[in-house]
């Protein structure tokens, strides 16, 4: 379990971290999500020792970091896949970790297995590894001493999808073992897709923490559910719905309707009008997310 | 895996030193710059030991183990400096000194252990330089029997250890307080150079100068130390003050510079 209590770091009069506390609970995975320079890196550099707070503490199951006697066999880091020394290969960096920590070598050889990296690719110099590449070394690294906390800063940077599935499988599995994850990103959607639990964070503050569907409950206000849906009569269901009392914008294909799905299905099966396709449209979530750090935004613009 | 809300460190014991002397020792020699920098020592000492032998023989000179073994000590007295250099900077330069003390928090462990390193790292030259130096007297015996002696001086080889240690721990210190390889390289060189010529043109002009340099000249301090023929208060004296000043200083800005920073 991860606990921040009231955590502050100022640069003299910019503060890059403002009172920010959470908790990341055994067993899920956190996302901690912001736009750039909301503070991310800098509250998960505190937690692991490497910034001194100004201020609030960081505790890893109960100690602080600094206090863990062989702190990789504990805690999982990757903040940054690029720091590592571009000479090395990618075995003789992971079998340093190893050293370091006391693992056998022959955990070298489980970590390239299990983030894919052949033996051809793990005695290439990491000068010559693509960021993907980087990535699942780093990945790799932070799981040689099999640690029960995982703190990941922008992990599926430079993943393609197939990467991004298989990190979203490996930490899923990871957190159902009873692992602590922390992960950061920009993208929402990748957090989406991976994080049990959410923290926004905007200018240093947390703006909005909980799980997806609490996110969205809290800020009902944020907005009318919308639904697309296509029909084989989407004139006679755009008439219906209007009827009804429900705003209709036609799109290149079906409609948007402003209302729950439910009602757009309610109203297609009164009128026997045969529906095609009916979703509820996901972009509360990106709303929500772009509303509430808005101020933070570097280009301005809410949507 | 069970579900952790507290860790339980009991059964994890701390890193212990030994470990993370073998990790930077590993790591003295695991990057192209500093296998080639390593490397490149062997190649330069066995080429010019090849060469002095060759002439030694030809000339049918005078040569003992104990020449040899000095020759070689200079040549690596340049390198190890550097090695020491790059393996503090280079955790800047690359980065790497974010996953060193991640796995390592406590800052002050890592740099006793890359210290110590450098110590151990030294003694090996100096022994290789024993090694070279018998392995070249013992040619130069087969060669002209006649010319070659095996007297041994074991002082001066211990002052030269001594020594190297002192210019290695310099180059430790100007390394953590620049973290930057060429600068700190640049430094080290100039370290060497000016103050001693400076503190030479000075006692030549100023007369009571010559009183004080012992006192402030590093060089001139450590002149005693090559045979380890110090001794009295005096002495010993003007090489705690002098070293002080060059070593003592930089080294403790240096660590505290290393301990403090936000690593980045």
């Amino acid at each position: 379990m991860i606990e921040v209590v009231g955590l502050t770091r100022t640069y003299g009069s910019f503060t890059a971290v403002d009172d920010v506390s959470f908790v990341a609970q055994p067993g899920r995975v956190t996302g901690f999500l912001g736009p750039n320079g909301a503070g991310k890196t800098t509250t998960m550099r505190i937690m692991v020792g490497l910034t001194p707070p100004t201020r609030g503490r960081a505790t890893i199951g109960g100690h602080l970091y600094q206090d863990l006697p062989n702190p990789g066999r504990h805690v999982g880091v990757l903040l940054d896949a690029s720091a590592q020394h571009g000479g090395r290969t990618g075995r003789e960096i992971l079998t340093l970790g190893a050293l370091t920590m006391g693992l056998p070598t022959s955990r070298v050889d489980e970590m390239l297995h299990l983030v894919s990296l052949s033996a051809d690719e793990a005695s290439r110099r990491l000068r010559h590894y693509s960021l993907g590449m980087k990535q699942r070394l780093g990945i790799a690294h932070a799981l040689l001493g099999d640690p029960q906390v995982l703190i990941l800063d922008e992990p599926a940077n430079g993943l393609d999808p197939a990467g991004i599935r298989w990190m979203r499988g490996l930490l899923k599995g990871y957190a159902d073992r009873g692992g602590t994850v922390l992960l950061s990103s920009h993208l929402l959607n990748e957090v989406e897709l991976i994080a049990d639990e959410m923290i926004l964070i905007g200018r240093g503050r947390i703006v909005a923490q909980g799980d997806k569907k609490s996110l969205l409950a809290a800020n009902k206000t944020a907005g009318v559910a919308t639904t697309n849906v296509m029909s084989l009569d989407d004139q006679g269901l755009a008439d219906v719905l209007r009827k009804k009392g429900y705003a209709v914008t036609p799109l290149r294909e079906g409609l948007a309707v402003q209302c729950a799905s439910v009602e757009v299905g309610r109203a297609a099966a009164e009128h026997q009008i045969v529906l095609t396709d009916l979703r509820a449209v996901e972009g509360g979530l990106e709303d929500l997310f772009l509303e509430l750090t808005s101020s933070t935004q570097r280009e301005g613009a809410t949507r | 895996m069970s579900a952790y809300t507290t860790l339980n460190l009991a059964a994890t014991p701390k890193i212990p030193l030994t470990r993370l002397i073998a990790v930077e020792l590993r790591k003295a020699v695991n990057t192209l710059a500093s296998f080639w920098l390593v490397a490149g020592i062997g190649i330069i000492v066995i080429g010019v030991e090849g060469l002095l032998l060759l002439l030694v023989v030809i000339q049918n000179g005078q040569s003992s183990p104990g020449d040899f073994a000095v020759f070689a000590s200079y040549i690596t007295a340049v390198a190890l400096p550097v090695l020491a250099i790059m393996l503090v900077t280079s955790e800047w330069t690359q980065r790497t000194a974010m996953v060193t003390f991640s796995l390592e928090p406590r800052r002050s462990r890592v740099l006793i252990a890359k210290y110590l390193t450098c110590v151990i790292l030294t003694f090996l030259a100096v022994v290789m330089s024993v090694v070279v130096g018998f392995l070249c007297a013992l040619v130069a015996q087969i060669a002209n029997p006649d010319a070659t002696t095996w007297d041994f001086a074991p002082e001066l080889l211990g002052g030269f250890f001594v020594v190297q240690t002192l210019a290695t721990s310099l180059g430790f210190a100007l390394a953590a307080l620049l973290l930057n390889t060429p600068a700190a390289i640049v430094a080290f060189v100039i370290y060497r150079v000016i103050p001693v010529s400076a503190f030479g043109v000075a006692a030549n002009y100023i007369d009571w100068f010559s009183d004080v340099r012992p006192w402030i000249d590093f060089e001139y301090a450590q002149g005693p130390l090559y045979d380890l023929s110090i001794s009295g208060a005096d002495e010993w004296g003007q090489l705690l003050v002098a070293g002080m000043i060059w070593l003592g200083l930089p080294l403790i800005f240096g660590v505290l510079r290393i301990l403090r920073a936000e690593v980045k």
